[in-house]
């Protein structure tokens, strides 16, 4: 861990030990090691460079004096470096805007802990905080249904119950029902998510507050299994897994945004801002309305049985608009396509005004 | 890791900060051990340290005695220096801990972490879950449960983030290039960034754009290779009043969902049409289908958007946006 520490970093680390033992008088070698997040040997080795500072003039002295026998540290004497160093421009920015950030986080019944720390660290900061107010994150919260969930999760969370969700997917364009042991409200990448136990896959999943279409707190103990692993949020949310299928598709300049979008095994710039991905996936029905929604900015390569299903899916769509279009002249009679278009027109007119 | 270098600088600071006098460069090498006897070998030495301090922040200044004083001193005033005396309740102390951890991975992970140290130094308990070490790399336990079951994150980090924070941080216009949506080629940018926001987990730079001549909005993912410095620090005045959010917010929020559309949709199918719609009814003419209204925005959006229900969706009115489903479908075939 040391071999990367800079002699700033670790100068830094050592302005903040002297305060950090200070303020707490006594302290003992291991809880300190931790909170800083060192080994207890570089801890000691921290230690004793404090302690052999030595000023030369006008007369020699050592303005540090301290002692960490039995395990317990004890700073006698260190003048003027009691306290630590402000907080850079930096470092109170990162907290600031995620403070900001965390008071947007829906559900929270309780916001006046996050309001009374940034008034605190802004006027703590001082100079340094200004900056923070250019850099923000926003948590997009879909609608107040999104907001109203939220609520009602962090309730089923803290009484323990389970809740019921009917919950869509747009891959399958299905609303699916189920009973999930809600686990914790994430946030990540500015969306709301309930991670719980879902019943009915036998798994932990993630579900996006803003796909919920409705929820309910059940009168039942919400019990998530032991081998129920929390979601490690910082290793990104899409798991690759060896059964996926990998899709290969050859995007027009205005089909870029797939590659923003959707998690890519590979990203392959062509000629005229055209690229070509090569996405996994567990369900190429997913793919397959993917490819329809690009139309000609997004074309399957492989593999070629979805290309197939592509072709078939637009070919079926395409005679719907003949057959559906003849059944309603059918049932309303004669030369009704000139007239439908007419009011149409009309309508469209003053739907754009 | 040089262990004398951390010697001398850890050394200067004690020093200048127990003096209320401002001390020459001369002093300073009498009372500090660890420089060299050599005059230009000590000046270069002791010009990076003091970098090296103000890198750190530490607030180093520059003044004379007495105004008869040819060689100019050196002091830190504990005021400056010191945090202010700061004290949390303990719910307060439990929300620094989690907002630390928003930024673990993301770019500012290192910044938050020594912030964490900083408070931490001054006497206050963060949730000890929240490892401080200066890399913001983990240490302690990953999955740890919160005091309110909320674990907010942002995401991975994105390269051009750097230089354009610290480009907002000390005032200096950027260029770099910029692939707009849908265009084949990248095309160079000059721009004084006025903030960084992040939005639906994307990053945006919002700022005055000098070819432009306008205010412009860019998303940091489509900003392709470096990003430079174009200026001095200090050159960026962001006008008086500016909301870097609601710059980004009215870039990415689209126009108002102001026109109506008739869908047929296959019973038990479309629900993402179904969600969103005005009404739904069974369809007398076409039995097993159903006829959605829905409201949209944007006519080539909403056309691609039906076009992916295949099968299931038949847009029937406006005719515009029934021909340009029809197109697109083609389109596919084509």
């Amino acid at each position: 861990m040391t071999a990367l520490v800079t002699s700033t970093e670790r100068l830094q680390r050592l302005l903040a030990l002297v305060p950090y033992v200070m303020s707490r008088k006594v302290v003992g070698l291991a809880e300190t090691a931790e909170a800083f997040g060192i080994s207890e040997r570089e801890l000691v080795d921290d230690l004793n460079l404090l302690w052999c500072v030595e000023l030369r003039a006008p007369d020699p002295y050592c303005p540090i004096d301290l002692s960490y026998e039995g395990g317990e540290i004890v700073v006698s004497q260190a003048e003027s470096m009691s306290r630590p160093l402000r907080l850079a421009v930096d470092e109170a920015s990162a907290l600031l805007v995620a403070l900001r950030m965390l008071a947007d986080v829906p559900g929270l019944e309780d916001r006046s802990a996050m309001s009374r720390l940034i008034a605190k660290l802004e006027a703590a900061a001082g100079e340094a905080a200004s900056v923070s107010a250019k850099v923000a994150v926003q948590v997009d919260i879909a609608d107040d249904d999104a907001e109203g969930y939220a609520g009602q999760i962090r309730a089923a969370l803290s009484a323990r119950r389970r809740v019921h969700l009917r919950y869509y997917v747009p891959g399958r364009d299905e609303a699916t029902e189920r009973d999930v042991d809600p686990m914790r409200l994430l946030v990540v990448e500015g969306r709301p998510y309930l991670e719980g136990w879902c019943l009915r896959a036998e798994g932990v999943r993630l579900f996006r507050l803003d796909r919920v279409l409705s929820l309910d707190v059940l009168d039942v103990p919400s019990a998530p299994p032991a081998e129920a692993e929390p979601v490690d949020v910082d290793q990104g949310l899409f798991r690759p897994s060896p059964d996926d299928v990998l899709v290969e598709l050859e995007l027009s300049a205005a089909g870029r945004w797939v590659a923003e979008y959707y998690p890519c095994e590979s990203v392959t710039d062509l000629d005229d801002g055209r690229l070509r991905v090569v996405l996994r996936t567990p369900d190429t029905g997913w793919v397959r309305r993917l490819a329809m929604r690009l139309g000609e900015d997004g074309r399957v390569v492989s593999p070629p049985s979805l290309v197939g299903e592509v072709r078939e899916a637009a070919t079926a769509a395409l005679a719907n608009y003949v057959v559906l279009s003849l059944a309603t002249c059918g049932s309303t009679g004669g030369n009704c396509d000139s007239t439908r278009a007419r009011v149409h027109s009309g309508r469209e007119e003053r739907l754009r005004r | 890791m040089s262990k004398r270098k951390t010697e001398r600088l850890l050394g200067l600071v004690v020093c200048l900060l127990s003096t209320g006098r401002y001390l020459t460069a001369e002093q300073i090498r009498a009372a500090v051990p660890g420089y060299p006897e050599q005059d230009d070998l000590f000046k270069r030495m002791f010009e990076r340290d003091k970098e090296d301090l103000r890198e750190l922040g530490v607030p180093l200044e520059t003044g004379v005695n007495h105004p008869f004083d040819d060689d100019p001193g050196y002091r830190i005033r504990q005021q400056a220096y010191q945090l202010p005396e700061l004290r949390l309740e303990a719910d307060e102390a439990a929300v620094l801990g989690l907002a630390a951890r928003v930024w673990r991975r993301a770019e500012l992970a290192g910044a938050a972490a020594g912030a964490l140290l900083k408070l931490r130094a001054a006497g206050i308990d963060a949730d000890p879950k929240t490892p401080t070490n200066p890399k913001g790399l983990d240490g302690g336990d990953e999955h740890s449960p919160l005091p309110q079951g909320i674990e907010p994150r942002l995401g991975r980090p994105d390269p051009a983030f750097g230089p354009l924070w610290e480009a907002v941080r000390d005032r200096r216009p950027v260029t770099f290039s910029y692939r707009a949506a849908g265009r084949s080629d990248p095309q160079r940018r000059e721009l004084e960034p006025w903030g960084v926001v992040n939005r639906h987990g994307r990053w945006y730079v919002a700022g005055w754009d000098r070819g432009r001549d306008a205010v412009r909005v860019f998303r940091l993912g489509r900003i392709a290779g470096p990003v430079k410095f174009s200026g001095p620090a200090g050159r960026v005045t962001v006008p008086e009043g500016t909301d870097v959010r609601e710059l980004v917010r009215d870039r990415d929020s689209g126009p108002a969902q102001e026109h109506t559309a008739l869908l047929r949709v296959r019973a038990g199918a479309g629900v993402g049409l179904r969600r969103h719609a005005v009404s739904v009814r069974a369809d007398e003419s076409a039995p097993g289908w159903d006829l959605v209204t829905t409201r949209f925005a944007d006519l080539g959006w909403f056309a691609d958007y039906s076009a992916s229900f295949g099968p299931d969706a038949v847009v029937l009115d406006p005719p515009d946006l029934r021909e340009a489903v029809i197109r697109h479908l083609k389109g596919v075939l084509a």
